[in-house]
C-alpha cells in the first residue's frame, strides 16, 4: 500500500471515529452553520465545539500549514485526500475564519517566526477571531488611495481614521488594517500592513444592514487607537517591512479572491442546484425532462461553466504545484467563480417562482433562498470587484496597454 | 491524476508544434482551397505524419504504433488546432483507431490497425442522417440478408468520407429510431458496390462527403463489435471523437485569441493603442477566462478516457460543449476586435471562424452535449 493509501485508510478511520454525527451534513445551513470562532463565539451546538476541538487537535483546521503553528503539515495530496474522506462524511468545516483564508497565508509568506509562532496557532485553534481593514469611504476599487493614518509614537503607533465594509468587525477580536505611514511617499510606497487588537477603547464598529437584510459588515472607526510596537517580545505589530505593506496586501488578496471564486463552484456555501429546484417546483414532463425549455437550456450552460470552472480551479492549483502557475490567475478565478455564483442564484430564483419570494416565514425558511440570492450580489464586489479583476487580466495576463 | 500535461507530453506537443508551423501553417490550408485541391489534404504530409507516429498515435505498439494515449492525441489535436492543419487524424487516428482497437476482432485489428498506424488505410466514420447530430435517430437499414447484411440509407457530414478507404458506419438493425437498441457498427470498404460518394467541400475548405448505401452487402465478418448492440459503442467512440474536436478548437480558439491580443497592442486608433480602451480589455479578460475553462475540460476529458474510457462520455460533452462554446466566442470576437481588415480572405482570421463553425457543429454542438449533461441530472 502506498503512503497516500496508508494516509487515506487512516483518515477516513479517524473521521468515523471522531466526526459527530450532527456535524455530517455539510452545505445543508449554508452560511449560517460556518464556525467562525473567536473570543465571542458562541457555539451553536456541543457537537459543533467537539468538532473544532478534535480538528484543531490534529491541526485540520487548517491542514496545510506546518506543524509548528498548529497546522497540519500535511502535502498538497494529503490534503486532497483528508477533503475527499470528509466529503465522503459530508463533514462540515469545523472552523472558517478570515484568519485562516486571508491572515494566515500572507503571515506565512511574510511574517517572521516569531510573528507566525505568535498569531497562528490561536487561529488554527479557531480562538481569535480576525477582521479585514482595507476598504475606506474613499478608497476602494482604488485601494491604494487609502488615508487611515498612523503615526510613530516611539513604543507605540497611533492609528486614526476610518475603515468601512469592514466584515464581522462586530465579532471579531483583531483586525489587520492598512494604514498610511508616509504621506509623503507616493500612492503605493507609504502603506503599512499593521495588527492591531480590537478590544481597546480607540477601535469602534457600527453594523450596516445589507439588502439580504442581515449586518455582516461594519464602519470601523479608529480614534487615537494604538498597537504597541511590539505584541510580545520579538512579535512586530507590522507585518512585512514598513511602508512595504501594498506588498502584504495584494499577496493577501490573491488568498481572498480565489477563496471568493471558489464559492462559485459551491464547495463552501453549497446550495441547492439549480437543476433541483426546477424539477421540483415546475415539475416534469411525460419525457421525464423540465418543460420549460429555455430555462432548462440556461441551467444546462450554467452545469456546463460549473463544472469546467470546477476543474480550471484544479487545473491551476496544479499547475501552480509545478511551478508553471500565472499569479495573476487568482483574478480570473475570482471574476468568473462569482460572476458564475451570481448566475446560478438567479436560475434558482428563476426556477422557484413565487414560492421563494416569502421574505419571512416557516415555508422559505425567512426567505432563505431570496437573501442568499441578494448576497451574491456581493461576491462580485467584495475583494475587488468584476471590473477591477478584468483589469487585472488585461494588464497582468494580456499585458495590453494600462489605461 | 494532476490537470497537467506530463514531461512526455509536453515534448511531444513541442515537437508537434515546432513541425506544424514549419509544414503546415495556414498557409497550407489556404492553398489546398485555393487549387481545389482533390483530396484536400496533402498526402506527403500525412505520410510524414505517419511517420513520427502521429497516425499510430493510439495503435498499441505490437501493431506498430505509438501507444501515447488519448492525451497524447489531443496534444496532436490541439496543435493541428493552432494551424488549422488539414489532415485525416481526426478520422482515421482517432476514431477508426479507437474503434478498431476497442471494438475491432482479433482478425480486424490484426488486418487495420497495422495499416492505420504506416499511414497507409483511410478511415471515414458515418452516423448523421439529419442536419443536426442524433445518433438514436439512426434509421438507416441494416437488413438481414442470408447470413449478412444488406445495408441501405443516406448518410451525411462524413469528415473526409470522400477520401475514405473504409467507412465505419451505423445502421439501424433493429428497433426503431430514437431507440438506442438496434444499432450495429459495420466495416464497410468504400469501393464496395451500392457505395457512393459525392464529396462536399465545407464552410471551413475542409472535407466531407454525403454517402448513399443502397443495398450493400456486409457479411458477418464485417460487424464491428455487438449486433444491435451497438449504441454504446458508437457514444464511446464518438466521445473520443468530441475530446479530439475540443483539443483542436482549443488550439484554433487559442490561436485567435492571441492573433487579436497582438493585434490590440499593434493597432492604433484615437492616437493610441485600441488594447487601451477598456471595453476590449474587459472583453478580452473575458475571453481568455472562457478559453481558460474549454482547456480545463478538454485535458480532463482526455485523461478520463485513459484512465476509464467507459466512463468518460459525459465529461466527454462537457469539454464539446464547453470547447464549442468558447472557441466560437474567440472567432467572433477576434473578427469584431480586428475590424474591417478582420472581414478580408487575404487575413486568417476568417479561416479560424470557419473551421471552428464546422467544428462545434461535428458529433453535436454545444446545446446538443450540455442538454446531455441536463439529462443525466435529471432535468
Ligand atoms: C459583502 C461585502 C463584504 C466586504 N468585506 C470587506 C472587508 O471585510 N474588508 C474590507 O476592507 N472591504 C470589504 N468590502 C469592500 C470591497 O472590497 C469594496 O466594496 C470593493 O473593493 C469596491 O469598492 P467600492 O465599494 O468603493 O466601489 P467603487 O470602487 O466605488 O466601485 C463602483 C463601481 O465602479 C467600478 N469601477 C471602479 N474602478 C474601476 C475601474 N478602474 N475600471 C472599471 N470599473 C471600475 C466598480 O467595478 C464598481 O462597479 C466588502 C464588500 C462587500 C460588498
Amino acid at each position: 500500500m502506498s503512503d497516500l493509501e496508508t494516509f487515506r485508510k487512516e483518515t477516513r478511520a479517524w473521521l468515523e471515529e471522531n466526526c459527530p454525527k450532527e456535524m455530517r451534513d455539510a452545505g445543508a445551513g449554508g452560511e449560517d452553520a460556518i464556525c467562525w470562532g473567536g473570543k465571542r463565539w458562541t457555539f451553536q451546538s456541543e457537537a459543533q465545539k467537539i468538532w473544532l476541538q478534535r480538528m484543531a487537535a490534529k491541526g485540520w483546521t487548517v491542514p496545510a500549514w506546518p506543524k509548528e503553528y498548529g497546522g497540519g503539515g500535511l502535502s498538497r495530496d494529503e490534503v486532497k485526500i483528508l477533503k475527499a474522506e470528509m466529503r465522503r462524511l459530508r463533514a462540515r468545516s469545523p472552523l472558517e475564519s478570515f484568519g485562516i483564508w486571508m491572515l494566515g497565508p500572507a503571515l506565512l509568506k511574510y511574517g517572521t517566526h516569531e510573528q507566525k509562532a505568535h498569531f497562528l496557532p490561536p487561529i488554527a485553534r479557531g480562538e481569535i477571531r480576525w477582521c479585514q481593514g482595507y476598504s475606506e469611504p474613499n478608497a476602494g476599487s482604488d485601494l491604494a488611495s487609502l488615508q487611515c493614518k498612523c503615526e510613530d509614537k516611539g513604543d507605540h503607533w497611533l492609528i486614526n481614521g476610518q475603515k468601512i465594509w469592514t466584515s464581522y468587525a462586530d465579532e471579531s477580536d483583531w483586525i489587520f488594517v492598512l494604514v498610511r505611514t508616509d504621506p509623503s511617499a507616493t500612492k503605493h510606497t507609504g502603506i503599512s500592513f499593521i495588527l492591531v487588537d480590537m478590544g481597546q477603547e480607540g477601535v469602534s464598529t457600527k453594523p450596516i444592514k445589507l439588502i439580504s437584510g442581515k449586518s455582516p459588515f461594519c464602519e470601523t472607526f479608529f480614534d487615537d487607537a494604538t498597537a504597541p510596537k511590539e505584541h510580545a517580545p520579538g512579535v512586530s505589530a507590522i507585518v512585512g517591512e514598513l511602508n512595504k505593506g501594498w506588498d502584504v496586501a495584494k499577496y493577501l488578496l490573491t488568498h481572498e479572491r480565489e477563496m471568493i471564486g471558489a464559492g462559485g463552484s459551491g464547495s463552501l456555501f453549497a446550495a441547492r442546484s439549480p437543476g433541483e429546484i426546477a424539477a421540483q417546483k415546475s415539475g416534469l414532463g411525460d419525457d421525464g425532462r423540465l418543460e420549460d425549455t429555455l430555462l432548462r437550456g440556461k441551467i444546462a450552460e450554467a452545469d456546463v461553466d460549473g463544472w469546467a470552472f470546477m476543474l480550471t480551479m484544479e487545473r491551476m492549483k496544479d499547475e501552480a504545484k509545478t511551478g508553471q502557475g500565472v499569479g495573476a490567475n487568482s483574478s480570473m478565478l475570482k471574476y468568473y467563480g462569482t460572476e458564475l455564483n451570481k448566475r446560478r442564484f438567479e436560475l434558482m430564483m428563476d426556477a422557484g417562482g413565487s414560492d421563494e419570494l416569502e421574505w419571512e416565514g416557516e415555508r422559505t425558511r425567512d426567505g432563505k433562498l431570496a437573501r442568499g440570492w441578494l448576497r451574491t450580489k456581493a461576491n462580485s464586489i467584495e475583494g475587488g470587484t468584476s471590473e477591477v479583476q478584468l483589469n487585472i487580466i488585461a494588464k497582468r495576463i494580456l499585458e495590453l496597454p494600462g489605461s | 491524476m494532476p490537470l497537467v500535461l506530463t514531461e512526455e507530453q509536453e515534448m511531444l506537443r513541442d515537437a508537434a508544434r515546432g513541425f506544424l508551423d514549419a509544414k503546415a501553417p495556414v498557409s497550407a490550408l489556404r492553398k489546398l482551397r485555393d487549387t481545389n485541391d482533390p483530396d484536400g489534404f496533402s498526402r506527403d504530409l500525412w505520410k510524414e505524419m505517419a511517420e513520427m507516429g502521429w497516425a499510430g498515435i493510439l495503435v498499441d505498439e505490437e501493431f506498430g504504433g505509438a501507444d501515447f494515449g488519448f492525451v497524447g492525441a489531443g496534444v496532436l489535436a490541439e496543435e493541428m488546432g493552432r494551424t488549422l492543419t488539414a489532415s485525416p487524424f481526426l478520422s482515421t487516428s482517432v476514431l477508426a483507431a479507437t474503434a478498431l482497437k476497442k471494438l475491432g476482432s482479433d482478425a480486424q485489428r490484426q488486418q487495420s490497425l497495422p495499416k492505420i498506424a504506416a499511414g497507409e488505410m483511410l478511415y471515414a466514420l458515418a452516423v448523421d442522417e439529419g442536419a443536426k447530430h442524433a445518433p438514436a435517430k439512426t434509421a438507416m437499414a441494416a437488413e438481414k440478408h442470408g447470413n449478412g447484411f444488406r445495408l441501405s440509407g443516406d448518410k451525411t457530414f462524413i469528415a473526409d468520407g470522400h477520401v475514405a478507404d473504409k467507412i465505419i458506419v451505423a445502421a439501424r438493425s433493429a428497433g426503431a429510431p430514437g431507440e438506442e437498441q438496434g444499432l450495429t457498427l459495420f466495416l464497410v470498404d468504400a469501393k464496395s458496390n451500392g457505395v457512393s460518394v459525392e464529396r462536399t467541400q465545407m464552410v471551413d475548405s475542409r472535407n466531407a462527403a454525403r454517402i448513399r448505401f443502397d443495398g450493400v452487402e456486409a457479411t458477418g465478418d464485417d460487424v464491428l463489435g455487438e449486433v444491435d448492440g451497438g449504441y454504446a459503442a458508437l457514444e464511446g467512440v464518438l466521445g473520443a471523437g468530441r475530446a479530439g474536436l475540443a483539443a483542436e478548437m482549443s488550439g484554433a480558439a487559442q490561436t485567435a485569441f492571441k492573433m487579436t491580443v497582438d493585434y490590440l497592442k499593434e493597432r492604433k486608433q484615437f492616437g493610441t493603442e485600441i488594447g487601451r480602451f477598456q471595453a476590449l480589455q474587459h472583453r478580452a479578460a473575458h475571453l481568455y477566462s472562457e478559453i481558460e475553462l474549454a482547456k480545463s475540460a478538454t485535458l480532463k476529458a482526455l485523461q478520463e478516457l485513459d484512465e476509464s474510457y467507459d466512463m468518460a462520455g459525459v465529461v466527454c460533452s462537457l469539454a464539446k460543449a464547453k470547447a464549442g462554446a468558447a472557441a466560437k466566442l474567440a472567432s467572433q470576437e477576434a473578427v469584431q476586435m480586428h475590424g474591417g481588415i478582420g472581414m478580408t480572405d487575404e487575413y486568417d482570421i476568417g479561416f479560424y471562424m470557419k473551421r471552428i463553425r464546422v467544428a462545434q457543429e461535428m458529433f453535436g454542438d454545444p446545446a446538443f452535449h450540455a442538454d446531455r449533461i441536463a439529462r443525466l441530472r435529471g432535468y
